[in-house]
């Protein structure tokens, strides 16, 4: 897998990208963003910032002005089979994402829809069980799972497509500090191009080198975390706490 | 996707003015009868729960999956409703939900809503909790006899829903009976195949992730009353749709009512029995196709209870 | 996606605004039943209906063509009645090339006075929402008399739709982004497809349970035992008596013009 990452190939790059919603909010505007291949980027601002809205159009799922071009391809309808399975977009609660009677069945969801065979689908699925540490649940029932678990799961379902990008939105949230930290364990692990979006500023000191911040639906400073977490004056401005 | 993509919702204009009041009696009576079953089986839960659960159908609708050439099915939710929650407790979700569909979103006319509850909320929910229970009660406990009942819970409710509102539009006049038959009912036919899919696979969820909730009779009281309305229900619409048939001939039917002078209030009379036909096989048809409906019902019902019952004596010997 | 139940209102200060929400409603469905009762091919009834409609929609400072904008939704169902065109006997206008069918006058003016009655009732309901806020349309049909349990059920349905309809689309977000395609791949079928969106209905059912549960026990925290709340009292006052009656005597003496022709 490590030769695959060496190649130019999986970049987010995003330029004058300006979306507004249907009841006319203006969430993003002219935000520009480029992550290369193998960085690990934290997204991070107030609420209402736009970051789960960025997050959404690295997919296709929202369409906004501007440019968007993921792994080299550009956001267009006939590319969003092709940019959906490079692109691993884990939202932020699980239970939008396991709807299925077993995890098994959830995680082979998405290498099913592409139509590899069964087994390469079960092969995919027992390993991405076993990436985010969850490797005997296969038969379990999702709504029986604790928090923590289920979003594991949800990234395993995202993995099973073996992307090449990872995008998380808000991965901590809502989880006791056990689950916090196996969670943190496991992004630390996973070799994938990432783009998190948190309010979680410790775990983007412990994990991101590089931190973007977004306010208003705009890039308000983008470079390397240690340097941005030591202004207090920059932190303060846009509602954040380390 | 503010409209729902079930083509049921009747609009106003397309019931003659009576007809349209005998819905609303028939379903204002209903109404009166579920509201205080519900109430015995829910108690204070009662709002709370069905008024989310009726949000929940609305959302459900819009959860679609692609079939062919850019076509995708939905779910109507009347049947599912009535498999976990019973059929009076289906009933009033269903009448929240078209209550807001025809007031907000102009899905279905105001003065025509009897029918509408009627048909998708009545008639759906009732023939599906039936089709459930009877099928269940044939077919066994295992897990596939429960699936098969639901999928033929879904199928027949849709269908049957489907014939009721087309035999209303004949009734009005809007529509010849045989073609509104054949055509409602070879198009639910289609549909229903995905609304069984989707119960199914809904219930196969609910099953590992809450089994209580489909425990037999934990939700569903008033039983016997639930079968006389839906008998009642089948006799009356029945009535209405042979009624034209059993005449003795359309001429005669013409001839009676010119004698009363109905004729020349003819147009405007807001209860026309026979609208004319110039196609001159009507009878049979109409007939033959509601016979096909049935049949096809009979088939379904048979199926999924075969089905069931094999599943569960191999489940049997196994275990 | 955002679904907005309260997107129908739109709120002016007209005199239409003003009025007591039961005399919108009331006067909304005397007209949508009026409608119904005007006979075939009373095209003058029909002007007269929507020159009302047309009225009340200038009046409540919502412009002409506000209700046409969304009055659309019936056009599926006109294939319902398109029959009538060659089954309606009469004069024939017209020979269909390939099937010989034969389009009468009368199957004409039936259709299409059909169609006219059906676009015109639903102006009514479309300015009636727009003119009266949801929970007044609700209250309303409190006072008229639906039983008070119903609408209070739907009032928690009308609460909770949005927030339900949100979690469903972000589980049909989640779902197309996993939908990814590798080259070459052989198509998934429908069967499949809809086995995953019964999944999905289901586990929305399970949410939508236990979110009601939730919201059973914050009611009862809060003193809740089943009964409902008594209505909220508003009197009538003159002017909403002089439209009720004012509109009821104009659309029945429309009727009995438009009748006897």
């Amino acid at each position: 897998m490590g030769e695959a990452f060496l190649t130019m190939h999986h970049t987010i790059e995003v330029r004058r990208l300006s979306f507004a919603y249907p009841d006319g909010f203006q969430a993003l505007r002219g935000v520009d963003l480029h992550v290369s291949p193998g960085e690990k980027v934290a997204l991070v601002g107030p609420n209402g910032a736009g970051k789960s809205t960025l997050i959404l159009h690295l997919n296709g799922i929202l369409r906004g002005q501007g440019e968007v071009q993921v792994c080299g391809l550009p956001m267009e309808d006939e590319n969003l089979g092709r940019i959906r399975a490079s692109v691993g977009l884990v939202f932020q609660d699980p239970d939008d994402q396991l709807f299925s009677p077993s995890v098994r069945e959830d995680v082979a969801f998405g290498p099913m829809y592409m139509g590899l065979t069964e087994d390469e689908v079960g092969r995919r699925v027992q390993r991405a069980l076993t990436s985010v540490g969850m490797p005997e649940s296969a038969a379990r029932v999702p709504h029986h799972l604790s928090g923590g678990e289920k979003k594991r799961i949800a990234v395993a379902t995202v993995l099973a497509m073996e992307p090449e990008i990872l995008v998380l939105d808000e991965p901590t949230a809502g989880l006791d500090p056990r689950g916090r930290r196996g969670l943190i364990r496991l992004l630390a692990e996973l070799p994938q191009t990432m783009l998190v979006s948190t309010h979680d500023l410790r775990m983007v000191q412990e994990l991101f080198s590089r931190t973007v911040v977004l306010d208003q639906g705009q890039v308000v400073a983008d470079g390397p975390t240690d340097g941005l977490m030591a202004d207090a004056a920059l932190l303060a401005a846009h509602g954040l706490e380390a | 996707m503010l409209a729902s993509p079930l083509r049921m919702h009747i609009p106003d204009g397309f019931l003659t003015p009576a007809i349209a009041v005998i819905g609303w009696a028939i379903a204002v009576a209903i109404i009166v009868l579920a509201l205080r079953q519900t109430r015995r089986q829910l108690d204070d839960r009662m709002v709370p729960m069905m008024g989310v659960l009726a949000a929940f159908i609305f959302a459900a609708q819009a959860i679609n999956f692609p079939v062919a050439a850019g076509t995708s099915g939905h779910l109507i939710g009347a049947s599912l409703a009535a498999i976990v929650m019973g059929p009076w407790a289906a009933t009033l979700i269903m009448t929240a939900v078209l209550v807001v569909q025809g007031l907000l979103f102009q899905d279905g006319g105001l003065v025509v809503m009897g029918w509408n509850v009627v048909n998708m909320g009545v008639v759906a929910a009732f023939s599906g909790c039936l089709t459930y229970t009877l099928a269940r009660r044939l077919a066994g406990e295992s897990r596939v006899a429960i699936l098969a009942a639901s999928f033929a819970a879904g199928w027949i409710s849709v269908v049957i829903a489907s014939l009721a509102a087309a035999i209303e539009l004949a009734a009005s006049g809007t529509s010849p009976l045989t073609l509104a038959v054949a055509a409602m009912g070879s198009v639910h036919a289609l549909i229903g195949i995905g609304e069984g899919i989707i119960t199914a696979a809904a219930v196969g969820l609910l099953l590992v992730s809450r089994p209580e909730l489909l425990k037999a009779g934990a939700t569903a009281p008033g039983g016997r009353t639930a079968t006389l309305v839906l008998v009642g229900l089948a006799v009356g619409l029945l009535v209405a749709a042979f009624s034209p048939l059993a005449s003795p001939s359309p001429d005669g039917l013409e001839a009676v009512a010119e004698s009363q002078n109905f004729l020349g209030l003819g147009q405007a009379a807001p209860y026309r029995i026979l609208p004319d036909y110039t196609v001159p096989f009507i009878a049979h048809p109409a007939l033959t196709t509601i016979a096909a409906v049935m049949l096809g019902t009979l088939v379904v019902f048979g199926g999924a209870v075969l089905v069931g019952r094999a599943a569960t004596r191999r489940q049997a010997s196994r275990g | 996606m955002h679904f907005d139940l309260a997107d129908q209102y739109r709120p002016r200060p007209s005199f239409v605004h003003h009025l007591d929400p039961r005399v919108k409603v009331v006067v909304a469905l005397a007209f949508i039943l009026a409608a119904g009762l005007m006979p075939i091919g009373a095209w003058g009834g029909y002007a007269a209906l929507l020159i009302l409609a047309l009225g009340a929609s200038l009046t409540s400072g919502l412009g002409p063509i506000f209700a046409l904008r969304r009055s659309y939704v019936a056009l599926p169902f006109a294939l319902v009645a398109l029959p009538l065109v060659f089954t309606v006997p009469g004069e024939v206008v017209y020979h269909t090339p390939l099937t010989g069918w034969t389009i009468t006058a009368q199957g004409l003016e039936r259709f299409l006075s059909l169609m006219l009655r059906s676009w015109i009732a639903i102006q009514a309901a479309i300015l009636l929402t727009a003119v009266t806020p949801f929970p007044d349309v609700l209250w309303a049909l409190g006072t008229l008399r639906f039983p008070r349990l119903l609408v209070a059920t739907i009032g928690f349905m009308y609460r909770y739709f949005f927030v339900l309809a949100d979690e469903a689309t972000r589980m049909l977000r989640a779902r197309a982004a996993r939908s990814g395609e590798v080259g070459g791949r052989r198509k998934t079928p429908a069967l499949w497809q809809a086995r995953v969106a019964g999944h999905m209905v289901g586990s929305l059912f399970l949410r939508a349970l236990e979110r009601s549960e939730r919201v059973h026990a914050a009611m009862l925290a809060r003193g809740y035992n089943g009964q409902m709340p008594n209505l909220a009292q508003r009197a009538m006052r003159r002017m909403d008596w002089l439209v009720i009656l004012a509109a009821l005597l104009l659309l029945v003496g429309l009727l009995a013009w438009a009748r006897p022709f």
